[in-house]
């Protein structure tokens, strides 16, 4: 966060990027169970 | 690389900072204006298509076509971060102005490229992953690294890559390629060279600048506006097939009749328009062309194929 103290503006940004990747990796996940499930009752 | 490219400094992308990119470099290297466009007229292509297909596999299918799109713009824009340093348009994008590693733009669209087709096979069908390959190494290989920095026919033979996708969305319903599908494909095919034609036209100091042999830089604006006309010509009847094949009804014909004749009409004014302004006009109006005759394709089939 940009106010916590010894955090550099590469932190702040590299912690934007986290967090962006997170939240990628999760949609990707709710996103692969749907498909399984749509799949699976043979549409 | 070219015989052009090897004459280019090389670009400041080694010295950036690691991490120096924010997520905003990421976004921009996925061309997000030309992947509008590209999905679209992919969906255009879904919807457009016999048949029925479960919305969240729907849902999976344009993710899938926005992912490959976002991932040949990445890999163009790391192959030509030399030439992209040198033209005012390019300059500020991530890798040139040194705030992203090339190392990491290719390896962004790369894994773009590969999860976006093994997801398309995997949750759609084969034939889609199979269109959405080839489109992405057209792109790729055979436009950005073969063609652009070698021959004036570069966007005509690299159109095709901009053409493929209302095939990519008709095969992730159909299973299958058809006419209707392949009449989709050659309206955006015809539309693409007058369409950069016309941008060239007004800009083709930079793309001299770096040697690209745009069509204006190595034929001239004559040869340049007799070619728009030729390519606007053959456009207007392959705009007309969706209507002859039956695909879309008779307010689809005469709405883009009438589009094609100002699209026409445009390229006329551009053969005598010895300013920059026509060859705007055009670029401008084309954008909307497309876009107005797939929005009316979708309104012809929601509303029944009845107009």
């Amino acid at each position: 966060m940009a106010g916590r103290p010894g955090l550099t503006e590469q932190h702040r940004r590299q912690r934007a990027k986290n967090l962006a990747l997170l939240a990628v990796l999760a949609t990707m996940a709710v996103l692969f169970y749907l498909v399984t499930i749509v799949r699976m009752g043979g549409q | 690389m070219s015989d052009i490219s090897m004459d280019l400094p090389e670009r400041a992308g080694g010295a950036c900072l690691a991490g120096g990119a924010d997520i905003a470099d990421f976004v921009a290297l996925l061309k997000p204006r030309v992947m509008s466009l590209v999905v679209f007229t992919g969906f255009a292509g879904l919807f457009l298509a016999p048949g029925a297909l479960h919305p969240v596999l729907a849902l999976v299918a344009m993710l899938c076509i926005a992912a490959g799109a976002g991932a040949s713009g990445a890999i163009n824009m790391w192959y030509e971060r030399d030439i992209d340093a040198l033209m005012r348009r390019t300059r500020g994008r991530p890798l040139p102005a040194g705030r992203m590693a090339p190392g990491e733009a290719l390896g962004f669209g790369g894994v773009l490229a590969v999860g976006s087709v093994v997801m398309m096979g995997v949750a759609v069908n084969y034939v889609a992953a199979v269109l959405l390959a080839l489109t992405i190494a057209f792109y790729v290989f055979v436009y950005t690294i073969w063609l652009k920095r070698r021959t004036p026919q570069n966007i005509v033979i690299g159109g095709v890559a901009g053409a493929l996708p209302p095939m990519i969305g008709w095969a992730a319903v159909t299973g299958s390629v058809a006419v209707e599908s392949l009449v989709l494909f050659a309206i955006i095919f015809m539309w693409t060279p007058p369409h950069f034609w016309a941008l060239s036209l007004f800009n083709s100091g930079d793309y001299a600048k770096v040697g690209v042999p745009m069509l204006p830089v190595v034929a001239g604006a004559r040869e340049t506006k007799k070619q728009i006309l030729l390519y606007t010509g053959l456009l207007l009847p392959v705009t007309l097939a969706p209507w002859w094949l039956g695909m879309a009804g008779a307010l689809y014909g005469v709405a883009a009749g009438l589009l094609g004749l100002a699209f026409l009409g445009l390229a006329v004014r551009v053969w005598f328009d010895e300013t920059s302004q026509g060859p705007r006009r055009m670029f401008g109006f084309s954008i909307v062309h497309l876009f107005l005759l797939f929005v009316l394709l979708i309104a012809d089939k929601a509303l029944g194929g009845a107009a």
